[in-house]
């Protein structure tokens, strides 16, 4: 093996195609992209190079700033809750339920499944006001509240697809995390227990580091899926109302698709590689610490 | 030794042979063949909306009967997109050359002239002459597809409507209002009406358009037919204050709820269906709502029940309340590279039956002439073809001369300007920045 290894055409020969691929469907794409971000135009009228004109468009947009501030808000509302979310029932799965856990993990887990855009027309219907009252307004009438429309104003649309977007992904996070619960040797924390640490103590000083590989996989899997959010927006609140709820995935896919203006669109679209990007870095530098030490 | 190193270079050479031969099939995959509307077109295609289904089932009703022998030779193939993603899949084809013989041109006129401008779309005011038809389309309908296109024919009028406001007749009687003339009468009805526990208008928000047709509306009767085009032309902005106050005078409306409850939620059918079953006294809407209004599955208030007015006169403004707001329906054109002999015969054929066909079976009124006399459907049919025959001067809409963006902009938050989340003054200086390309 290690003098197939060794062999550089060896290397070049099983690595080359899967390279080629990915630099094809991957690099490729990216890179045409960044070149569309220095023009002006779309596919009917035909490209013209415009130097930077959509960058500075870009840091004087308010709409893009509108869609930063509401990616990054949701994102880490989202992320936090998903997380926290799957984790609390990854312990409750691993620690209360133990081996009757199976069907309270596939129940949960059950939303994962589902189409999106079937979750969404899913809350619509719960949360809406018009043209029927939806089950969460009826139950505001019950206790004498008035109905809300949900989805007329900024704030209780954003908080709607917060709660569906946990909803919907909790039980895939629950079970990522419990996977590495799962993982935590029985002696060790026998070991603990018998050293007098249990319920928080235990968790924290036991359970949280050890977990901590996965809880980080957990927690980038997630930063970078809230960030580049689409489908369950487009399903739920279509971006509204107004410009409200929309991420700036939207709004790249409306300025390239729905304007015709690609090449502001690939900008929005770097802008939204470049704070991944800057996520990703961070959140690894964080999980560099080594929490058994802390 | 020397065997080896050329052993390499063939190798390396292979590689990069393979290479290249992948990028090669990789581009010519994304170009598309690029014959699909440079070619004679083996099908009459035709890309249409999956929200109307007047012009598709006319079409399939003509290709059976009058047009039979054109149908023959090239036959109708319909598909259709939801008109949310209409831009999107045009941008596709006409990227590809790949566009079908006739389509559905944009949700904006801006992108249809972009269509023209690039030569995918056929001039029809010359392939119509030629075919020797082009007197089969009604005056008023080129020249409103003339406003909209910047002098061109570059649809077809499958469609030509004029707008107004279509009100409950037992409702209006039972509670003694008068068909109002002005904007103070229409809001003292609506205000009377709520006061009886009648919801006023039935709008729909997640639409937009049917909320931003109220401001233009009133913006032509308080500032006249060249309010909008004095915008388009930069000579006045929707932040000047005779302009938001259109603005806030629709606010108003939905600030005392005469738009009912979360009107952001109600989609287009939603709010045809509250007014045709009684629920709502009043609708803005085109004569396309004819064919809703004939239908008694849908409309259970009756056809005779049914009144149309036009939008009400603005008091001591400078437009007339005969000045009616018009316009073709969804553009739909002819692409230029596959309009041959055989979709002449189409065209031909379509521009001489198409206006009974639709008139006949749909009671829907198009800018085609109906040759053979078709009795009207119902009384409110009658008043507003002869409104149309009568009219003397048209005017457009608020988004028609706007781009992609104003159009989304406006639409978008128009629903949020009737609820009270945005103030007047900001719902147009958003669609003013949109409009200025900010």
């Amino acid at each position: 093996m290690h003098r197939v290894l060794g062999d550089r055409k060896a290397v070049l020969i099983l690595l080359g195609p899967a390279l080629l691929v990915y630099s094809l469907i991957m690099l490729v794409p990216m890179l045409w992209s960044l070149g569309y971000s220095f023009t002006k135009g779309n596919t009917i009228e035909g490209f013209t190079g415009n130097g930077l004109e959509n960058f500075q468009h870009l840091f004087t947009d308010p709409a893009v700033r509108d869609a930063l501030w509401f990616t990054v808000k949701y994102a880490v509302v989202v992320t936090v809750g998903q997380v926290v979310a799957g984790y609390l029932l990854a312990l409750l799965y691993v620690f209360f339920l133990k081996k009757a856990s199976a069907l309270v993990r596939t129940l949960v887990f059950f939303p994962v499944v589902l189409p999106t855009v079937a979750v969404g027309l899913l809350f619509q219907k719960f949360f809406q006001v018009a043209p029927q009252t939806g089950p969460v307004n009826s139950l505001l009438n019950a206790v004498g509240l008035d109905s809300v429309d949900f989805f007329g104003s900024a704030g209780h649309a954003f908080w709607v697809l917060i709660i569906m977007d946990i909803w919907r992904s909790m039980g895939f996070y629950a079970v990522l995390l419990f996977a590495g619960l799962v993982d935590i040797p029985e002696e060790v924390l026998e070991s603990a227990r018998l050293d007098g640490a249990s319920g928080l103590r235990l968790i924290r000083h036991i359970v949280l580091p050890m977990s901590f590989p996965v809880l980080m996989s957990s927690l980038i899997f997630s930063i970078n899926g809230t960030l580049k959010v689409f489908d369950s927006i487009v399903a739920l609140t279509n971006g509204g109302p107004g410009n409200a709820t929309t991420p700036l995935t939207l709004y790249m896919f409306q300025t390239s698709f729905t304007y015709s203006d690609y090449g502001y669109g690939s900008t929005i679209a770097l802008l939204l590689t470049v704070v991944c990007l800057m996520v990703t870095l961070v959140v690894f530098r964080v999980s560099r610490r080594d929490l058994t030490e802390g | 030794m020397i065997t080896d190193s050329s052993a390499a270079r063939r190798t390396r050479l292979a590689g990069l042979t393979a290479s290249a031969a992948a990028m090669v099939v990789l581009v010519s995959a994304c170009g598309g063949t690029g014959g699909g509307s440079a070619s004679s077109a083996k099908d009459f295609s035709y890309l249409s909306v999956t929200e109307n289904t007047t012009v598709k089932t006319a079409l399939t009703t003509l290709s059976k009967g009058a047009c039979k022998a054109a149908n023959d030779a090239q036959p109708l193939k319909v598909e259709t997109v939801p008109q949310a993603s209409l831009d999107q899949k045009l941008q596709l084809l006409a990227g590809q050359n790949a566009l079908p013989v006739q389509f559905a041109a944009g949700n904006a006129p801006a992108l249809t002239q972009q269509l023209y401008t690039s030569g995918k779309v056929a001039d029809l005011e010359k392939k119509l002459t030629d075919l020797g038809v082009f007197d089969q389309l009604e005056p008023a309908a080129v020249s409103t597809i003339k406003a909209l296109y910047g002098g061109k024919v570059e649809v077809l009028p499958y469609e030509y409507n004029i707008e107004g406001i279509f009100y409950n007749k037992k409702v209006f009687g039972d509670n003694g209002i008068a068909v109002p003339g002005t904007w103070t009468e229409l809001v003292a009805a609506a205000a009377e009406l709520e006061a009886k526990g009648v919801q006023p208008f039935s709008a729909s928000g997640q639409q937009g358009w049917p909320l931003t047709r109220l401001i233009s509306g009133y913006l032509y009767r308080s500032l006249g037919p060249d309010a909008l085009q004095a915008v388009a032309d930069g000579k006045a902005k929707l932040t000047d204050p005779a302009y938001v106050k259109a603005a806030r005078a629709v606010a108003d409306l939905g600030k005392k709820g005469y738009f009912g409850k979360g009107v952001g939620s109600i989609d287009y059918d939603t709010s045809m269906n509250q007014f045709l079953s009684g629920k709502a006294a009043m609708l803005y809407m085109g004569s396309w709502a004819l064919a809703n209004i004939a239908d008694e599955k849908q409309n259970t208030i009756g056809a005779d029940n049914v009144g149309f007015m036009p939008f009400p006169a603005v008091t001591g403004g400078k437009g007339s309340i005969d000045q009616y707001p018009s316009n073709v329906g969804l553009g739909i054109t002819l692409g230029a590279g596959s309009f041959d002999k055989k979709t002449g015969d189409w065209v031909s054929c379509i521009a001489e039956n198409y206006g009974s066909t639709a008139l006949k079976d749909q009671g829907s009124i198009s800018g085609f002439k109906v040759n053979t006399e078709v009795e009207d459907a119902n009384q409110v049919t009658t008043q507003v073809r002869d409104t149309i025959t009568s009219s003397q001067q048209n005017v457009l809409w608020f988004e028609a001369l706007f781009s992609t963006k104003a159009t989304t902009v406006s639409q978008t938050n128009a629903a949020g300007l009737v609820s009270g989340s945005i103030s007047p003054e900001k719902f147009m200086q958003i669609v003013q920045d949109a409009l200025s390309g900010n």
